[in-house]
C-alpha cells in the first residue's frame, strides 16, 4: 500500500512538473499541432470529412471529458471493492 | 531501490525538464478527414482482421471464465479513464496516455483491440477527437500496436524472470510510446516531406511528439503498477487463473 502510495505521488509530480517549468505556454492538444504540421508539409490539402458532432464549445468538451473519466474511475472503484470485499470474506472464512 | 537509486532517478529528471525545450509537438489520435482516402481505406482493411480476432477472443473468454469479467471491465475502464486524461507535458503541449498496457497484460493483446476501439468509437462519436474515417488507422495504433507491444514486454519479463512491477511498467510505457510512433508513421506515410520523403516527414512527426509522451508514458506505467498492486493484494486467485493461461 505504501508502495502504491509512492507512486501516485510521483505521478501527480510528473504532471506537475511541466506547469511548474514551463511558462508562456496554453498547453494546447498535441493534436491541433499535428493538423498545422500537416498545412506545412501537404499546403493544398483539405481534409475531406468532417465530425458529425463537435462539442459546442470547451466547457462541454470538458463536460464529456470528464464524464469519461468519471464512468471509468466509477467502474474502477467499484471493481476494486468488490475484489476486496471478496478477500475479506476469504480472510473471515478462515 | 536503495536511497541512491533514488537519488540518481530525480537527478536525472532534473536534467530532462531543464534540458527539454519548449517546442510544438503533436500525437494523439490523427482527426477526422486528415488521412487521404486511400490510406483510411488501407487501415480500415488492415485493422478489421484484428477486431475480428478480438472478438471472437472476447467471447471466449467470458464464455469459458464468466468470473473473469470484472476484471476485463476493469481494464475496458482503466483505458476509458487514462485516455480521457489530458496531461500537461514538459514540451508545453498535452496529450494523453492510452491506457491499454493493464489489459494486454493480464489477458493478452487481442482483448484491448475490443476496449481501445471502443474508447477510440466514443472520442471519436461524442468529442470530435480521432473521427470516423481516422479510426481504423487510430485503432490500429491504440488498439493495436499498443497492446502488442506491451504483451511482447510481458512475455519478455516472464521469460527472463525480471521483477513482475518491472516488467509491468515497462510493457505500460512502451505500450503508450509505441502508439505514438505508429501514428507518426501514419501520417508520415501519408504526407511524406517533399525534399526527404517519408522518412524526413516521420522525423518531422516524431522527434517532437516523443518528448511529449515520455512523461506521459512514464505516469501511464506508474497508474498501472498501481492497479497491479491492487490486483495482486485483492484478486490473487484471478491473477493466478491468468497466469495459467485463459
Amino acid at each position: 500500500m505504501k508502495r502504491s502510495l509512492f507512486l501516485l505521488v510521483f505521478a501527480v509530480l510528473l504532471v506537475v512538473a511541466p506547469l511548474l517549468f514551463i511558462h508562456h505556454s496554453d498547453f494546447g492538444g498535441t493534436d491541433d499541432q499535428a493538423e498545422k504540421t500537416i498545412q506545412v508539409i501537404a499546403p493544398h490539402y483539405k481534409p475531406w470529412a468532417q465530425t458529425i458532432f463537435e462539442p459546442p464549445g470547451g466547457e462541454v468538451e470538458t463536460l464529456l471529458f470528464s464524464v469519461q473519466a468519471a464512468v471509468g474511475a466509477g467502474i474502477i472503484g467499484y471493481i476494486i471493492g468488490v475484489y476486496k470485499g471478496r478477500a475479506n470474506q476469504r480472510d473471515e472464512a478462515k | 531501490m536503495k536511497k541512491w537509486k533514488y537519488a540518481l532517478f530525480l537527478c536525472g529528471l532534473v536534467v530532462y525538464f531543464t534540458f527539454s525545450e519548449s517546442s510544438s509537438a503533436f500525437a494523439m489520435h490523427i482527426m477526422e478527414g486528415f488521412l487521404p482516402v486511400g490510406w483510411v481505406i488501407f487501415w480500415w482493411l488492415a485493422f478489421l482482421p484484428f477486431l475480428i480476432i478480438g472478438m471472437r477472443s472476447l467471447i471466449r473468454i467470458t464464455r469459458e471464465h464468466p468470473e473473469l469479467k470484472l476484471l476485463i471491465a476493469l481494464s475496458g475502464a482503466f483505458t476509458f479513464v487514462l485516455s480521457a486524461l489530458k496531461i500537461p507535458s514538459v514540451t508545453g503541449s498535452s496529450s494523453h496516455p492510452t491506457g491499454v498496457g493493464l489489459g494486454a497484460v493480464l489477458f493478452g493483446p487481442w482483448t484491448m483491440v475490443v476496449m481501445g476501439s471502443i474508447v477510440l468509437l466514443f472520442q471519436a462519436l461524442l468529442l470530435a477527437h480521432g473521427g470516423l474515417t481516422t479510426l481504423g488507422a487510430n485503432a490500429m495504433s491504440m488498439a493495436v500496436a499498443g497492446p502488442l507491444v506491451a504483451y511482447g514486454i510481458y512475455r519478455f519479463g516472464k521469460k527472463w524472470n525480471i521483477s513482475r512491477r518491472w516488467t509491468i511498467f515497462f510493457a505500460a510505457f512502451f505500450s503508450d510510446l509505441a502508439t505514438y510512433v505508429v501514428t507518426s508513421l501514419q501520417l508520415a506515410l501519408a504526407f511524406p516531406d517533399a525534399t526527404g520523403g517519408i522518412f524526413a516527414s516521420f522525423v518531422k512527426f516524431a522527434g517532437i511528439f516523443a518528448i511529449t509522451q515520455i512523461p506521459l508514458a512514464i505516469t501511464e506505467g506508474l497508474l498501472t503498477v498501481v492497479v497491479w498492486n491492487f490486483l495482486s493484494t485483492y484478486s490473487s486467485r484471478e491473477l493466478t487463473q491468468l497466469e495459467r493461461g485463459v
